[in-house]
């Protein structure tokens, strides 16, 4: 089997006046389709580089990135945009979702920028989308009006309505609770299962007993790239938890 | 992206901010309101001053003794003087002239029983008439050999109504100066034109009658030609001042005459109004400017608040000239909403202005169009900065704006 995304070696410098800081120091991997792959690591590890790279929103400094059969390195803002556009799925931490736009406008958003997808098409892998994430109820409900678990869902409807060839997460539960944590990571589990390959950018330990690979990043090296052969069930671990005390929601 | 969806997503942002669209979009109504009003202004005084022209022969050109300047001060020649013989000259000599006719003036006070009306009488010959455009609406116009001398009068409608108020004057008398004219003809009515003056408070009388009856004199202060068109008239001068030269054997190398043309007053004219509205148009057009730094101002700000919606729409697949274009729809919409609206303001201002202060207002569709065009065009220039900003924007670093 071929992978859906494969690194050779990739570098990547920043220049910060006259010191030039080493982010990532020749990392190379790959990831194949239907896995679903925590990148671990702490904060200066070079993960959010290596995120931003695998979402073609910033170029190696040397090194190969073939995404789905097709170098990047090479590539200029507008190609690269396409490829955002038609092969990626992004979940972010601060969902980033349109104030005063509604659920499903949100969702249609990346497809507004794809001019062979109708208006029709749109709506309905939009609604096709929001189904996916449990939210055919909440439609038309503004950013504003959902929890934050919600809007997170919104967001990952977002990443699917393109059918991208690889959703990138990251931290996309930093900002949640344990409970609210574990719900969004049922769903991303549930994706997988359909065949949805994720690349799932955490520092919480925890986060990552949810998937089936795990790679810890450490001063822009690849430290560790592990199978896990005892990958939790979310929805158990939710299940597992403490009932939500009244106050809460 | 379609233009469709650009529109939307334009209009959203747009109505998202109110009032600061409703503030941008003010400074380019006034700005347009302003051009349209001040170019209505100066085309309509132009319409009125020509028209007023016309009214008075378009083609008309008035000859009088040249001034001599001495020690500065203007004053009328006495060596050279206009006389008939030279009209009967120019009348038989000249070829692009079609009517020639002198003017002698004579001030007094017209009276008929109880009613009188201080109306000048005009000596004139029979061209008169087609050289300023009057007609005859009553009776006949005296004719210059049979009516040579005779106490004749042709008269307009406001001496019909001043002296004449039960109407029908033919046949009547008038005394001026003690002198009695029997009216044989009325003229249409003119109305009031060139510089405010009534066209039709007017007595006409064979020019011999005012040289022996009134003044007692043979010289005639002006003459009034026209010539046989439109653009005749500088060869007409030409011939009228060759006629005029050689029947005096002039050899001087100035003229001993000055002649004025319609056309050369109408340029007179007009180029004082034409620098006037010009003006008017220039600081109109200033306010424009500044309605369209207002925009750039206002979508300056606009890119800077959403950076970070501009950072996600990147990552999930706009190219920069998406997320250009859509800030140059915003720009765009709200100038040319500014423009239609100035332009509905404009007209309605000039209307009102020719309404309430009676002046002549004419509003072009030549300044509509270009008002229209100039406020897509300040659109697009003062978009477009702001928008290429925010679609070289890196995504990584709009998404992580604050």
């Amino acid at each position: 089997m071929n992978p859906i995304l494969s690194i050779q070696n990739i570098r990547r410098d920043f220049k910060m006046g006259d010191e030039t800081v080493h982010a990532l120091r020749g990392v190379s991997f790959d990831i194949y389709p239907g896995e679903f792959v925590t990148i671990m690591g702490t904060s200066g590890s070079g993960k959010s580089t290596m995120l931003n790279i695998l979402g073609c929103m910033d170029k190696p400094t040397s090194g190969e990135y073939i995404l789905d059969g097709q170098h990047t390195e090479k590539l200029k803002r507008d190609a690269l945009a396409k490829i955002r556009s038609k092969k990626l799925g992004f979940v972010f931490q601060s969902y980033n979702l349109l104030s005063r736009t509604t659920a499903i406008e949100n969702v249609e958003l990346p497809l507004l920028y794809n001019s062979s997808v109708s208006a029709a098409e749109r709506h309905r892998r939009a609604i096709e989308a929001l189904k996916m994430v449990g939210l055919e109820g909440r439609m038309n409900h503004l950013p504003n009006q959902l929890s934050g678990g919600q809007q997170q869902r919104v967001a990952i409807a977002r990443a699917l309505v393109n059918d991208p060839v690889i959703i990138l997460a990251d931290e996309a539960t930093g900002n949640l609770d344990t409970r609210t944590s574990y719900e969004i990571m049922m769903i991303f589990q549930e994706l997988n299962r359909q065949g949805k390959t994720i690349a799932f950018v955490t520092h919480e330990p925890d986060i990552a007993t949810f998937s089936g690979r795990t790679i810890t990043l450490r001063d822009g090296l690849l430290k560790k790239d592990v199978k896990n052969e005892n990958v939790q069930d979310a929805k158990a671990a939710f299940e597992a938890l403490p009932p939500p005390e009244e106050f809460e929601e | 992206m379609s233009p469709l969806t650009l529109i939307k997503i334009a209009l959203k942002a747009l109505l998202r901010n109110r009032m600061r669209t409703f503030l941008s979009v003010l400074g380019i109504v006034i700005g347009v309101a302003a051009v349209i009003a001040m170019v209505a202004m100066g085309e309509g005084s132009r319409i009125s001053i020509k028209e007023q022209m016309t009214a008075m022969g378009s083609n008309a050109i008035i000859i009088m003794p040249n001034r001599d300047r001495r020690g500065g001060v203007q004053q009328e020649s006495t060596s050279e003087l206009l006389e008939e013989a030279d009209i009967i000259a120019i009348r038989e000599n000249a070829t692009y002239i079609d009517g020639v006719s002198p003017m002698m003036t004579v001030g007094g006070q017209a009276i008929v029983g109880n009613n009188n009306s201080p109306t000048t009488l005009s000596g004139i010959s029979a061209d008169y008439l087609k050289i300023r455009n009057y007609e005859i609406e009553d009776g006949v116009m005296f004719d210059d050999v049979t009516d040579r001398m005779s106490k004749v009068c042709v008269i307009g409608q406001t001496v019909v109504k001043n002296l004449f108020p039960e109407g029908d004057p033919i046949g009547k008398t008038i005394r001026y100066r003690n002198i009695p004219l029997k009216v044989i003809g009325t003229l249409k009515a003119k109305g009031s034109g060139d510089f405010g003056q009534d066209n039709d408070d007017v007595i006409f009388t064979p020019y011999q009658t005012v040289m022996k009856r009134f003044s007692a004199t043979t010289n005639i202060r002006q003459i009034f030609a026209n010539s046989i068109g439109e653009g005749y008239a500088e060869k007409a001068t030409e011939e009228i001042m060759g006629i005029l030269k050689e029947r005096r054997g002039w050899t001087k190398p100035t003229d001993p005459f000055r002649v004025f043309t319609q056309e050369e007053m109408i340029q007179t004219i007009t180029s004082t109004s034409d620098m006037i509205s010009l003006v008017l148009t220039i600081i109109a057009g200033i306010s424009l400017f500044v309605g369209g730094i207002g925009i750039m101002n206002i979508m300056y700000v606009s890119v800077t608040e959403r950076t970070k919606e501009i950072g996600l729409r990147m990552a999930i697949g706009a190219r920069g000239k998406d997320i250009m274009f859509q800030f140059l729809f915003e720009s765009v919409i709200i100038s040319l909403l500014g423009g239609v609206i100035g332009i509905a303001l404009g007209i309605a201002a000039s209307e009102i202005v020719k309404i309430v202060f009676n002046m002549p207002m004419s509003v072009s569709v030549t300044s509509v169009i270009v008002s229209f065009a100039v406020c897509f065009a300040t659109g697009v220039f003062f978009g477009w900065y702001p928008a290429r900003k925010a679609s070289r924007l890196d995504p990584i670093e709009a998404l992580r704006f604050e």
